[in-house]
């Protein structure tokens, strides 16, 4: 172990904002970026079923009440 | 082969100069820009002569840049791009072409005209010599880079725009040898390999990047 | 093995689910083993102190934002050449990642040469081309989010991806080249030859995370891209239609 205390661990020899500037950006980047991911992933899905579910509507209109909001 | 290519050049000038308007906005558009300089920065004329250079090469660029949009557009809203396209000679022939007759209209008038605006910034009449030889020898491979950014961009919305961001970032070794060799000629340095090198940016950009372009533009017409 | 079975989209759908987890995980472990040894047992650098710690991260992004480049004119050159579909899925993919990953070895760049050098910024040929590799990304992304048609925007990438991959050595030797004779030498960007064996190991499993991450990403990012391009095939709608009505209103 290198550190003799957690604050000389944040401290870093003086140095600490610049290694956590780095540290910290970095680790920010890379989390944000797969949570991005991710909600797109759900985004996308749910506007692709809902899409679907609209094709299939409209193809047998017959089967189902005709919802008020269906584009011609 | 060669034949093709003039033919090309004939026309491309003759609807250029059926328009001059537009090549002398270019030309005045480089002017005001070099002439703004020495106005933000002070007349002090050491300083001036150490920025000419830069200045007049930037400015140069971006006058080329302005005029790039052009280069394929009213063929392209005309048919007569698909119509070469589909003609049995080769693309990239043709768009060689087309980036030689936008050099006569942009960068042999540029260049012609940055030792009047050269003067502006007190350079000796070594650097000025070695200021036009170098914009002569480098705007046409601006040309060429250019035409690809421009097929690229073809028919786009905010073409413009999207035209200076993919292509200023390709342009910066032509410029950083261009200016540098105005830059070695004031400060007593010699220009020549600075010189040589542009002129090996300018063979390989004239001689590879129509084709690139060429591909550019059989992808936007599809 | 047919590797080109596995380049059509609706085998490489499932595959890729599969694939991520290991992925990430990987990259968790590596990255933690990094962290771990590069933030707590390596030892201080001699002549940098501390801020030599920043390296782990930086020069992983470095790496990674030129290896993500590459590999995207790889796939571009493929699209090209092979019109597999696959390729212009995967461009598009890993332009975010390796934007990212450039963004991020500029910031840690300036933050480590600040105290290092004594300036944020240097025009040296090798800060010069990462710049301007940030630009070549971010070009990439504005153009091909111009274009509608996805498969024009796919092959309009391509080219320049190849164009953007023949022009960083010319842009890094060009840069060199004038910064020699502007600054004769007097900063050297050296990371100093003689590195201890346990910060090199650091700094190896750091950017072996990264890869692994980015991995990870471009297979996630892919699968949704896969979805919404393939949209009209139908297995693609035997998956939208097996899925769980919870989203419907």
């Amino acid at each position: 172990m290198h550190w003799n205390s957690f604050s000389d661990f944040l401290h870093m020899g003086g140095y600490g904002l610049y290694v956590w500037g780095s540290f910290g950006i970095a680790a920010l980047g890379m989390v944000l970026e797969p949570l991005l991911v991710a909600r797109q992933r759900r985004v996308t899905l749910a506007r692709l079923a809902r899409q679907w579910r609209a094709e299939r509507l409209e193809k047998t209109p017959e089967e189902t009440t005709p919802s008020p909001g269906e584009a011609p | 082969m060669l034949r093709l290519i003039a033919a090309i050049i004939a026309r491309d000038l003759r609807l250029a100069l059926r328009r001059p308007a537009d090549l002398v906005a270019v030309l005045f558009f480089f002017v005001i820009v070099a002439s703004l300089f020495p106005l933000g920065v002070g007349p002090e004329t050491a300083l001036l002569r150490q920025l000419a250079p830069g200045v007049l090469w930037v400015g140069a660029l971006l006058a080329t840049l302005l005029s790039l949009p052009r280069l394929f557009a009213d063929d392209f809203r005309d048919g007569t791009l698909e119509q070469l396209a589909l003609s049995p000679h080769p693309l990239g022939l043709m768009v060689l072409g087309k980036v030689i007759a936008h050099w006569l209209c942009a960068g042999l008038p540029l260049a012609l005209l940055a030792p009047v605006l050269g003067l502006q910034f007190d350079l000796s009449a070594d650097a000025l010599w070695v200021l036009t030889f170098s914009i002569l020898l480098g705007t046409p491979a601006l040309s060429g880079i250019g035409a690809i950014g421009a097929g690229l961009t073809l028919g786009l919305r905010g073409g413009g725009v999207l035209l200076s961001l993919l292509v200023l970032p390709l342009y910066i070794p032509v410029l950083i040898f261009g200016a540098g060799a105005v830059e070695a000629t004031v400060s007593g340095l010699g220009a020549g390999a600075h010189l040589s090198l542009l002129a090996a940016l300018t063979v390989g950009g004239v001689v590879f990047a129509p084709w690139a372009a060429a591909l550019a533009l059989k992808i936007a017409l599809e | 093995m047919n590797w080109f079975k596995f380049s059509a989209p609706s085998t490489f759908y499932p595959l890729a689910g599969r694939l991520i987890p290991w992925f990430a995980a990987l990259a968790a472990l590596f990255g933690g083993v990094g962290l771990w040894i590069g933030l707590v047992v390596a030892p201080t650098d001699f002549q940098q102190g501390e801020a030599y710690r920043i390296i782990f991260i930086h020069v992983g992004a470095a790496w990674m934002s030129m290896f993500i480049y590459l590999v995207m004119a790889f796939w571009g050159g493929m699209g090209l050449a092979f019109k597999t579909r696959l390729s212009g899925m995967m461009t598009e993919a890993l332009a975010p990642t390796g934007t990212m990953f450039a963004f991020l070895s500029l910031w840690t760049g300036a933050l480590w040469g600040r105290p290092t050098w004594g300036a944020w910024w240097i025009w040296d040929a090798r800060l010069t081309s990462s710049l301007i590799l940030l630009f070549l990304y971010i070009g990439f992304i504005a153009l091909t989010r111009a274009i509608d048609d996805p498969r024009r925007a796919d092959r309009a990438g391509a080219v320049l991806l190849l164009v953007g991959v023949v022009n960083v050595p010319i842009i890094y030797f060009s840069v060199q080249w004038w910064n020699t004779l502007h600054q004769p030498a007097s900063l050297s960007v050296g990371k100093g030859s003689s590195m201890a064996a346990i910060m090199l190991w650091g700094m190896l499993l750091c950017t072996v995370a990264m890869w692994m991450y980015s991995i990870a990403l471009t297979l996630a990012r892919v699968r949704t891209i896969i979805l919404v391009r393939e949209r009209h095939t139908d297995w693609v709608r035997a998956l939208l239609a097996a899925l769980p009505a919870q989203n419907s209103r």
